[in-house]
């Protein structure tokens, strides 16, 4: 009796049995987690990389690596949500009349609900923010953001997110109540046991990363933009940015507010979302959505953005239409706040309310058509490269129409009747997130990679994964569109009409195809690092830019401009181009540089261990991890030194290379 | 007109600055965006509070749970602490330090009087079985005043290394940023007081 | 306006536009072998909705086929190695442009917002029936039938208070007779759906959804939940039989002459977490069984929710009122009873961490008949605390 206490003291609800000992599918993953894990950590030890890594990546307040290991962790956080999708989709492909398929209900509800999750906070969010990090300080013309250590900051407790999204892979469940874990499903009583408690502290922890490295971009872009750089000179991706970093700072409170209420119910058995003594779950569906829609403008108002640098990149033009573009962005910025309801139409609000949230709803599509028809007419008349990025931008706008009428269409309320969650809906939101957020952000990486790392990715890999992932969408998600038609609901892990089975094995070889395209995305990383001499990128513009990143180096110096640069028109790069601006060659000063700090580090570490301890119920743990974070923010703050100088000689040193390699090529 | 520099027509215009250029600090505006984001968590708990408020699940209801002179009496202390702290920034710009410190204490001690008078009544009203679990009512109430007192709370430890730091290096730049944005902080936490009272105490009494 | 969208014509292939014609061929005929029941439904207010559907489609087309028309023709006829096409990088503003590119859209959706508001108030699933069939009014007096339905985790019970009767997962109605649902749920929220008749509407515990519909031709159709709700959400599904009058006069009889009778104790044990259970008729049912469960107080003892609303309304129940606490507690009575509830995960569902064992309320597994139906898991000393203190969840570690 007594070590029993002591066990629960001790390990609060956590024993052996929590750990899947006994599910192949897992042991397989685990060992292959843990042998690839052990091979980095040798690779990295035999290189003698774990000073480097610690000094110039993980402590690193450098915007630039922050922003890379953003998309390395969206990546990385990509093929496993992408797993998961590719289990989802075989599971519905084989499981008709008397096959179950492979997975159980209680395990493919964990699937679908870790997909979800995943692909949107793990996977998109860690993505846009990592190329906002990178390029908009470039964009602006600043040397950093405004707040370097607390960009570093950011990125760990949303790396702390993903960790513990993933220990619940390995160590107890994870929820099986859908992305948004609705109550009273996602209540203490009827969703006991860890996995709520996974989601809650995962998104709690993550949400605190991406609040605050909204804050970070939107001092930045209104405080440190070059001089000259009006706000009607601002790059478009900027502008994009900025609205997306707003509406990150006016959305996430809510989402952890909620989410606390939520947590609250559980812990300590409040009455916010539960059925009985008042609660009244209905509040959390109005609450996570008036969170949940502006969420899916912050993921698609930076995609606009890189299609909008890509595009006129591209066809060697000025944007058509700068100003309607900023105002349209703004006016979505806007609009994204009053039409939450129409997420639950089918709950039964009366008609005023329904068709004035479905007519809102609505409305935003006609600064998104604006949008679409100046990419449009940026294109008219321009003289249009098709490289890699500008194959992802006309493949997004034939893509996006398509989920941007489905999505109109489901804005009327009694059509959403019939088709509300239906594989209609779902393919309707893969069709914008693949075909607009995922599509930019590919295009993206592929625009500015040369930027980053020095030499461009390979083209031929590039069309290979672009094909695979365009005609993979299409066999994918198109079926979905015909079985939502047919009144086929979301998340069942079983069907019995075996009429149905045709266009769940279509839409699994569209996953496959998908599958080919990531894997294509891979072989082109790997081939690019292979190739990179031959892919170097000596002039810092690679595609003949317009903007100002693409007059620094590439990869930038760690100050990214020697000189401030003065700005005189949009496309700043581009007028200078264009009225014979010559590069400095002397004259160089010492740079004021902030410096590299372990904290984020040890917070983001400290948080994995506050969460889980919190999760498994053991409370000691968690009050220790939790005054250890207290205490390490404190003495943060009394650490005054935190900047220094980059010296005069050394600036001159690396713009004298770059002057040696300017001359070399020419 | 796109071209709106002013070189005149021909000449190549300056594409950068020799001197450093200096953007403005923007701690302040950081600070202030992140404090309209703490506004809006509060905003869903006063709203939660507006739709759950009267579900008393047939218990008690703040007219009989709510006694409105301690609740003033709190009320004064978080006022009187915000005005002290208004003091200690009129001298931190003096640049008088010993009398900074002295506003600052005297601020701390109010602010932890606030925390004390408000964990009484969290203690009375739970061993009154009117704790967070008796009604959805009681669960919101407990929600906004308890997140309002974190809030406070956090305040103070902030405020107690302040203090510590003030004394260590004095009033450098840094250290007055720092307490410029704890006073906003603290201000906020006043305002948000001013709306609990009225929204939640007094609205709850009068009813 | 000086620039003119004019390209040079091509003549694209005959042979190109045949096999495109003959590749979509299977295409169709697989579309035209499946039941698209949205498409086409046999209720009138689910062929409104239909309509509804191809009008705003059809509307938007106007403006999505140009777009991706364009997209397609300027991507081709602006490529770079095309040396014959205009080249302007400094064009990029035309205030014609601009008004066309934002008030194309801005008509579109002005109808569309029209179309919306009307047949949004027309089709609210609270309005009463208008209309039969297009051309067809309800003629004056018609009662709707009234089906009271309730979604229980993983099975639908349907009351039907003019007859005294009710059933599981089957439930029948007269063709053309308008029907008038009231629908709540017991533990957690699900979506009533029958494609074939009528658009969805949630099924919320404590709280009633309507919607009214009519059938229109008799016939076999599904019915179904679409709004996940645990673990035994992919089978609750139901059979609706719309039935002339008077086939569904002797489905009512069946009922009356083969059924059970549904008490409060055999309602409560039906509303315990079990999949797949075989359709059910009782002949008789509990006084305001129906009444009881939307006010969550089926379960003898417990305080009834419009009570408890009725007390609020008039300003609580004071302080000394410790006893309504418990009266009012419904959530955690499957917890209390020792059933699994339907979002559990280890290690409060009592089985290893995603193992193979079936939870509770699934179908017989034959590789574990132990784990069925409503048996109570035995209680193994970590489980669920007793019911009586008012702990918090947290507090009951398991």
């Amino acid at each position: 009796m007594f070590s029993d206490s002591l066990q629960k003291f001790l390990f609060g609800r956590l024993t052996l049995e929590s750990i899947p000992f006994h599910e192949p599918i897992l042991q397989v993953t685990f060992a292959g987690v843990a042998l690839g894990g052990l091979a980095v950590l040798a690779a990295i030890t035999y290189f003698r990389f774990w000073g480097p890594l610690w000094r110039d990546w993980l402590t690193s307040v450098d915007h630039k690596k922050i922003g890379i290991m953003y998309v390395i962790l969206a990546l990385v956080m990509l093929l496993r949500g992408f797993a998961d999708a590719l289990l989802m989709r075989s599971q519905q492909a084989v499981a008709f009349g008397a096959s179950e398929g492979y997975l159980p209900p209680h395990h493919y509800d964990q699937i679908f609900t870790a997909h979800g999750v995943i692909m949107i906070f793990f996977m998109a969010m860690p993505f846009v923010t990592g190329l906002m990090n990178y390029v908009v300080p470039l964009q602006i013309g600043a040397r950093d953001v405004a707040f370097p250590f607390l960009n570093n900051f950011s990125f760990w407790m949303t790396a702390s997110g993903a960790v513990i999204v993933m220990l619940s892979l390995f160590i107890g469940e994870f929820a099986r109540t859908g992305w948004l874990a609705y109550p009273p499903l996602s209540g203490a009583d009827m969703s006991p046991g860890v996995g709520v408690d996974y989601y809650i502290w995962a998104l709690q922890i993550a949400g605190i990363g991406t609040l605050l490295s909204g804050v970070n971009l939107i001092v930045t872009i209104v405080k440190m933009r070059a001089p000259g750089m009006t706000m009607m000179k601002l790059p478009v991706f900027v502008w994009t940015s900025l609205c997306t970093n707003v509406l990150i700072v006016a959305a996430f409170p809510v989402l952890t507010a909620v989410l606390a209420l939520l947590s609250l119910d559980r812990y300590v058995g409040t009455h916010f979302f539960t059925n009985d003594l008042g609660g009244n779950p209905m509040m959390y569906f109005n609450l996570i959505w008036i969170w949940g829609h502006p969420e899916v403008y912050i993921l698609i108002l930076p995609a606009f953005g890189i299609f909008s640098e890509v595009t006129s990149t591209f066809c060697g033009k000025r944007l058509f239409g700068y100003a309607s573009m900023v105002y349209a962005t703004v006016v979505i910025t806007i609009l994204s706040y009053l039409v939450w309801l129409h997420h639950f139409f089918t709950m039964g609000s009366g008609a005023d309310v329904n068709s004035f949230f479905g007519i809102t709803t609505m409305i935003i599509s006609i600064p998104t058509g604006a949008k679409i028809f100046n990419w449009l007419f940026t294109m008219y008349r321009g003289r249009i490269r098709f490289d890699v990025p500008m194959l992802w931008t006309v493949g997004f706008m034939v893509t996006f129409v398509i989920g941007g009428m489905t999505g109109v269409l489901l804005a009327v309320p009694p059509a959403d009747f019939v088709l509300h969650n239906s594989l209609f809906l779902i393919a309707h939101f893969h069709n914008v997130i693949i075909g607009g957020v995922l599509f930019g952000m590919l295009a993206g990486v592929n625009y500015w990679f040369p930027k980053a790392f020095g030499f461009k990715l390979d083209p031929f890999w590039g069309k290979m994964s672009f094909w695979f992932w365009l005609v993979g969408f299409y066999v994918a998600f198109m079926p979905l569109y015909v079985l939502g038609l047919m009144g086929v609901t979301r998340r069942a892990q079983h069907f019995d009409d075996p009429s149905l089975q045709i266009w769940f094995v279509i839409a699994a070889f569209g996953a496959v195809l998908i599958l080919l395209g990531i894997l294509s995305f891979i072989v082109q990383l790997f081939v690019s690092i292979r190739n990179r001499e031959a892919l170097r990128d000596e002039t810092g513009d690679p595609w003949h830019g317009r903007t100002l990143e693409w007059s620094t180096s590439s990869p930038p110096p760690d100050y990214n401009f020697a000189f401030t640069p003065v700005v005189h028109d949009l496309d700043a790069w581009s007028d200078m181009k264009k009225r014979g601006y010559s590069r400095p060659l002397s004259g160089f000063r010492s740079i004021h540089m902030p410096k590299n700090t372990g904290t984020g580090v040890i917070l983001g570490s400290l948080s994995v261990v506050f969460g889980f301890a919190m999760i498994w119920y053991i409370w000691w743990l968690a009050a220790l991890s939790f005054a250890a974070m207290l205490v390490v923010t404190i003495a943060h703050t009394f650490n005054y030194n935190r900047d220094f100088y980059i010296p005069a000689d050394t600036v001159v040193r690396s713009e004298d290379r770059r002057t040696a390699m300017l001359a070399g090529r020419a | 007109m796109m071209h709106t520099d002013t070189a005149p027509p021909g000449t190549v215009p300056a594409f950068h600055q020799e001197e450093e250029h200096h953007p403005e600090n923007g701690t302040l505006l950081g600070f202030w965006i992140y404090l309209m984001s703490d506004c809006l968590i509060f905003a869903v708990l006063f709203a939660t509070y507006g739709v759950l408020g009267r579900s008393y699940a047939a218990g008690p209801s703040p007219s009989d749970l709510f006694e409105l002179p301690l609740v003033a009496l709190n009320t004064s202390m978080l006022l009187f602490s915000s005005i002290t702290y208004g003091f200690a920034m009129l001298e931190m710009d003096k640049g008088n330090q010993p009398m900074t410190q002295r506003w600052l204490a005297i601020t701390g001690l109010f602010g932890a009087a606030f925390i004390a008078i408000e964990l009484y009544e969290f203690a009375h009203l739970i061993h009154e079985g009117a704790g967070p679990t008796r009604s959805a009512f009681l669960s919101a109430f407990f929600a906004l005043v308890g997140t309002h007192g974190l809030h406070v709370t956090f305040g103070l430890v902030w405020l107690v290394t302040l203090m510590v730091q003030v004394h260590q290096r004095g009033l450098i730049a840094e250290n007055k940023r720092r307490l410029m944005c704890l006073s906003m902080f603290w201000h906020f936490l006043d305002v948000v007081w001013i709306g609990v009272f009225t929204f939640v105490y007094l609205m709850g009494v009068l009813q | 306006m000086a620039h003119s969208l004019h390209a040079p014509t091509r003549t694209r292939s005959r042979a190109g536009r045949i096999a495109r014609g003959l590749a979509l061929l299977p295409l169709a005929a697989m579309l035209a072998g499946c039941n698209l029941v949205v498409m086409q439904p046999s209720g009138d207010v689910a062929v409104q909705q239909r309509n509804l559907i191809l009008a705003s489609t059809g509307l938007m087309l106007l403006i999505i086929v140009p777009v991706i028309a364009l997209t397609l023709l300027f991507a081709w006829r602006y490529r770079a190695s095309n040396k014959e096409a205009v080249y302007d990088p400094d064009w990029h503003h035309s205030t014609q442009l601009e008004v066309v590119i934002w008030t194309a859209p801005l008509i579109i959706i002005i109808a569309l917002g029209a179309l919306t508001w009307i047949s949004t108030h027309v089709l609210d699933p609270f309005r009463p029936l208008q209309r039969i069939e297009a051309g067809r009014p309800v003629p004056e007096g018609t009662r709707p039938l009234t089906v009271e339905v309730v979604a229980l985790d993983w099975k639908w019970l349907f009351f039907y208070p003019e007859y005294g009767i009710a059933t599981v997962n089957e439930m029948a109605a007269p063709v053309d007779r308008p029907i008038e649902f009231k629908i709540t749920a017991s533990s957690v929220m699900n979506a009533f759906y029958i494609p074939a008749l009528a658009g969805m509407i949630y099924a919320m515990p404590g709280m009633e959804t309507k919607l009214h519909a009519v059938i229109n031709k008799p016939g076999d159709y599904n019915g179904l939940s679409s709004h996940y709700s645990g673990t035994g959400f992919s089978r609750m599904t139901f059979r609706f039989l719309g039935l002339p009058a008077g086939e569904f006069d002797q489905w009512i009889a069946k009922a009356k002459s083969d059924g059970k009778d549904l008490s409060r104790e055999v309602y409560l044990d039906l509303e315990k977490p079990s999949e797949q259970v075989p359709v059910t008729y009782y002949k008789s049912v509990a006084d305001g069984l129906y009444g009881l469960i939307v006010n969550m107080c089926a379960v003898p003892g417990k305080m009834c929710m419009n009570e408890m609303m009725r007390i609020d309304a008039a300003g609580g129940a004071g302080t000394d009122s410790h006893g309504n606490r418990e009266r009012l507690q419904y959530d955690n009575r499957y917890i209390r009873e020792g059933h699994e509830p339907p979002g559990a995960t280890t290690p409060a569902s009592h089985r290893p961490a995603r193992g193979e064992v079936q939870p509770e309320g699934m179908k017989p597994d034959e590789h574990n008949p132990a784990v069925r139906g409503s048996d109570p898991q035995p209680d193994r000393g970590d489980g669920p605390a007793a019911p009586q203190d008012p702990v918090a969840p947290a507090q009951r570690n398991n």
